[in-house]
């Protein structure tokens, strides 16, 4: 008696799946950007961060079109799952915001490299709806308030920075991060830097547990509850203020001026701090008189050794046409740029890829 | 004091306008979703839509052909592993099941219908995707497979235990073995209601996305075969819903739109097909 | 179907091979039996396998914080302590409130559909019942984000400080999001599973039952509440079960407007974290094995919590009183 309807459904699927081959593109030789020899059809999986998925994936749909026989599916999972993959060889490559610990690089079976890939900052959006004007917050009031020791909008330490608002003597509503993610360890990584008492009393990382305020999920979910609430404020991935047009909050920097999270001030922030060689390292509260304080590189998870040559080359060579041309569409996603001199130093370690003996990057 | 007549009519009638009452309350946030989701989504719904590949942001006219391709690979899948098994447990348990190995299976059933499906997708993960060292629309239509079979089993022996005995008797009575008897007159009579149980689950897990994040992964390009990861709606949904961009939030309603129908539409063919052949009351 | 011009198998002699290994006459019963049970023993396997992968997965936290971790409060992934009592309790409260909620309606809903609807209005208001089952998950979350959880702040929970204000459940800070919008959305989701199953249950009830009570003189209440729902309490219990089930494992919709935090608190008001949530919201970022082991583990508890949930379920029904007719439990 079901066997009509699985015959139904049978036929819909063969329909569907004869459709999904038809639909594969044909190899096509191109001569500008480098191709991938044999024109065969190479599939790369990478799974990881959130944050950089809009600009992936805009990566692999651009890199797709210079070289359609090669086919990128990175999904977002979250930096951790990224790592876990990454490190259970489910995917070609992995991405993560934060960068992989000691114990966790351990647990590969191979040296990973982290390559920086891009640039993002996370920004404190905020709801006031009487207030015309940017809000100015220095790191003390920051902390403040996420500790729950700043309760109303108009105590004397907010408006000691904000003389010309009129802010109103309102309870401020705190929304945090309650999914594990990066932009969690990013603005408590700078607000451990600032003040020891958050380090000792609350903890750094991609988790921690709140002193005050509401948890939502996701940089979509904060964005919804600092969106549709009145008098809350929220810390979110720049891309998510500016698309919902959030006002957002200018930060005192290390140099003491108060900054708009703006590409060039993240720019900035990356530009004021050496990269070491492990090629990463925590952009926050960089000491630069334009630097936004609440910045970070976001990195690929790449093999070393690659066990496949010919997927290790393809691989090689998309991360190389990534970190070059593919850095021109990072303006209009929110994203910054990787800095020149950061750029040569990653030129250097993408060469060392390899696969057995033979080195993935020839020329280029 | 009102009489006992009285008091059984008004009590007749309170407890029949709560019935049309409570209704009325189940009714109103259906109208609600429906009317957010029809309003946010049907601006994306477009020849595009159907026929084309996903764009990244900022490039117009992307589509979701190959995410509701996927779907459909990934229930029919979920159909084949979730049913058969499932209803033949159900079944054993209206059949033979008042023994203790019985009462076991019957509260694993229900235990296992309380497991969130994030946790059935790890481990559909760790049993399927580790071992094949990649991602795959098989894994994803386990891990469905696995959602929907409690659903079923239940509903299945419920109903079948509903079915009078007097058809079994006339059945045996006219000479079919025990098992044709099961299977060509009970389970035929209870089909209709074991098609609602089933397409219950069918929708359940139509709109699942957990599990499939760690099974069958997705994918950007169409998937051929059951070896590939593949994209589905659920997670294409949740990936532009979490997105930052209101084109792709478009695009998301437009496909939660779709999936509503699409369950819809399997809803209205699967009652069919079952009405026909027994005839409703 | 064909009639057999056999023997008929009742007097001629039986298969040997038959007689050793069971009870039935013919093979086509003796397979029959043995491959439905081999299919109902795949609900226990795939059960007892991922218990013993919870357990597996949770044996470095289970060594490490024992019997603390179900009475700790404290979930602090920054410093690797793990405590899971919040989550128990908010996972309970909120399946028991969805339950409140969702059983009065959905048997409302179910009696109004089998008993006492016209017959032109029944297909299509149980067809649109059941739609509610197919919204997916994340679809409910977004509209409790933008529709209910608005509402409720603006709306209900003032009125609900206003009438009920001096029982704990109804005070604190109104924010939407919380216990009250966590156990409504459940509900809403648990709903359409609860309904459908007992409509069909009710449906299921020989009408001979009905018209007795109604030709001895019964009102139509009467006769649903005397011959109809003792006959079919066996099948709205396990409607119900179900629906409980459904509200234990549910994770997107209930994470998005809990509020998710990680406290204990009378209120309906206050936010709450459920243990679906938290493995939710922190796997897929998790990283460190004693983190891992800690959320498999509060899988595992979840799974513990189901277990006794059910075992009283079961329990309570027995207590209440088993009729025979209408199928064993």
């Amino acid at each position: 008696m079901f066997a009509r309807r699985k015959l139904l459904v049978g036929l819909l699927f063969s329909l569907v799946a004869c459709k999904g081959n038809q639909a594969a593109p044909t190899p096509v030789a191109s001569e500008s950007a480098p191709t991938v020899k044999n024109g065969e059809a190479i599939s790369l999986t990478g799974a990881g961060a959130t944050f950089p998925y809009p600009l992936y994936s805009k990566w692999i749909s651009e890199y797709n079109k210079l070289n359609p026989n090669v086919k990128i599916n990175y999904q977002s999972i979250g930096s951790g799952g990224g790592i876990r993959q990454i490190t259970a060889n489910t995917v070609d490559f992995g991405a993560t915001d934060a960068p992989m610990k000691e114990d966790e690089a351990k647990q590969a079976p191979s040296k990973l490299f982290h390559i920086p890939a891009t640039i993002g900052a996370v920004v404190i959006a905020y709801n006031l709806p009487e207030v015309t004007g940017t809000l100015k917050l220095t790191p003390e009031v920051l902390v403040g308030i996420y500790a729950g020791k700043i309760k109303t909008w108009n105590d004397p330490k907010i408006k000691a920075d904000n003389a010309e608002l009129k802010l109103p003597a309102k309870e401020i509503s705190v929304v945090y991060r309650t999914d594990g993610s990066g932009t969690t360890a990013v603005f408590t990584d700078y607000l451990g830097k600032i003040s020891p008492e958050w380090t000792e009393k609350v903890g750094v990382g991609k988790v921690v547990k709140w002193p005050t305020g509401l948890g939502a999920k996701g940089n979509e979910g904060v964005t919804g509850q600092v969106k549709t609430t009145p008098y809350t404020i929220g810390y979110i991935e720049r891309a998510y203020a500016s698309q919902n047009k959030l006002p957002m909050a200018e930060l005192k920097n290390k140099a003491g001026k108060f900054v708009a999270p703006t590409i060039e001030a993240m720019s900035a922030a990356a530009d004021a701090v050496e990269v070491p060689e492990e090629l990463f390292v925590s952009l926050s509260n960089a000491d630069s008189e334009a630097a936004y304080p609440i910045t970070s590189y976001s990195y690929l998870l790449v093999y070393e050794d690659a066990k496949d040559a010919v997927k290790g080359e393809a691989l090689a060579k998309y991360v190389w046409w990534g970190l070059h041309d593919g850095q021109k569409f990072a303006k209009d996603l929110d994203y910054a740029p990787i800095p020149a001199k950061v750029l040569t130093k990653v030129e250097g370690r993408l060469r060392e890829l390899r696969s057995g003996d033979k080195k993935l990057l020839t020329g280029a | 004091m009102l009489d006992r007549y009285a008091r059984r009519k008004y009590s007749d009638i309170f407890v029949r306008s709560a019935c049309v009452a409570a209704t009325v309350i189940a009714l109103v946030p259906l109208v609600s979703v429906l009317y957010y989701v029809t309003s946010r989504g049907i601006g994306g719904i477009s020849w595009d839509f159907f026929s084309e590949l996903p764009k990244p942001v900022g490039e117009s006219g992307g589509g979701m052909a190959n995410a509701l391709a996927g779907s459909f690979k990934l229930l029919f899948l979920a159909c084949v592993f979730g049913i058969p098994p499932g209803v033949l447990a159900g079944v054993y348990l209206a059949e033979f099941g008042n023994s203790r190995f019985g009462k076991l299976v019957r509260f694993s059933a229900d235990v296992m219908s309380g497991v969130p499906s994030i946790t059935v997708g790890i481990f559909v993960y760790s049993l399927v995707v580790l071992r094949a060292k990649h991602f795959s629309a098989f894994a994803g239509g386990v891990a469905l497979g696995v959602l929907m079979l409690p659903t079923v089993t239940r509903t299945t022996e419920e109903l079948l235990k509903l079915v009078p005995e007097s058809l079994r008797e006339a059945a045996l009575g006219l000479g079919l073995p025990k098992w044709r008897a099961t299977l060509r007159v009970m389970l035929r009579t209870a089909a209709p209601g074991i098609a609602t149980g089933v397409m219950l689950a069918v929708a359940r897990v139509a709109g699942e996305t957990a599990p499939l994040l760690f099974t069958a992964f997705s994918n950007p390009f169409w998937s051929s075969g059951l070896n590939e990861p593949t994209a589905s709606l659920p997670v294409i949904i949740y990936n532009y819903a979490v997105s930052p961009y209101e084109e792709w939030h478009r695009q998301a309603w437009a496909a939660a739109l779709v999936l509503l129908l699409l369950v819809l539409l399997l809803n209205v063919s699967a009652r069919l097909l079952v009405r026909n052949r027994v005839g409703a009351r | 179907m064909s009639v057999s011009h056999e023997i008929s198998p009742l007097i001629r002699p039986r298969s040997k091979i038959l007689t050793r290994f069971g009870s039935e006459v013919n093979w086509g019963d003796f397979a029959f039996r043995r491959v439905t049970a081999l299919l109902a023993a795949l609900l226990i396997i795939a059960l007892a396998a991922m218990a013993i992968a919870m357990v597996h997965g949770s044996a470095e936290s289970l060594a490490k914080f024992g019997l603390g971790f179900v009475s700790s409060q404290i979930w602090d992934p920054a410093r690797d302590v793990y405590g899971a009592l919040p989550f128990i309790y908010g996972t309970i409260a909120s399946s028991l409130l969805a339950l409140c909620f969702a059983v009065p309606i959905s048997l409302g809903v179910a009696i109004f559909l089998s008993e006492l609807a016209p017959a032109w209005l029944r297909e299509p208001v149980g067809f649109l019942v059941e739609l509610l089952a197919a919204v997916p998950s994340v679809v409910y979350g977004l509209w409790g984000i933008f529709v209910l959880a608005p509402w409720l702040r603006t709306t209900v929970e003032p009125f609900l400080a206003q009438t009920l204000g001096f029982l704990p459940f109804f005070q604190g800070q109104q924010r939407g999001f919380g216990m009250l919008a966590g156990g409504i959305i459940l509900a809403i989701m648990i709903t359409p599973t609860i309904s459908s199953v007992s409509r069909e249950v009710l449906r299921a009830v020989p009408s001979a039952l009905r018209e007795g009570a109604l030709g001895l003189g019964a009102t139509p209440w009467e006769a649903v509440r005397v011959a109809v729902l003792p006959y079919a309490r066996s099948g709205l219990v396990g409607a119900t079960i179900l629906g409980l089930g459904r509200a234990l494992g549910e994770t997107m919709a209930i994470t998005m407007v809990i509020g998710n935090r990680s406290e204990i608190s009378a209120s309906l008001f206050a936010p709450s974290y459920t243990m679906a949530s938290v493995i939710a919201n922190e796997f897929s970022e998790a990283t460190g094995s004693l983190y891992l082991s800690a959320l498999a583990e509060v899988g595992l508890l979840l799974f513990v919590v189901t277990v006794l949930l059910n075992i009283v379920a079961r329990l309570l029904v027995w207590r209440v009183g088993h009729l025979p007719q209408g199928g064993s439990l």
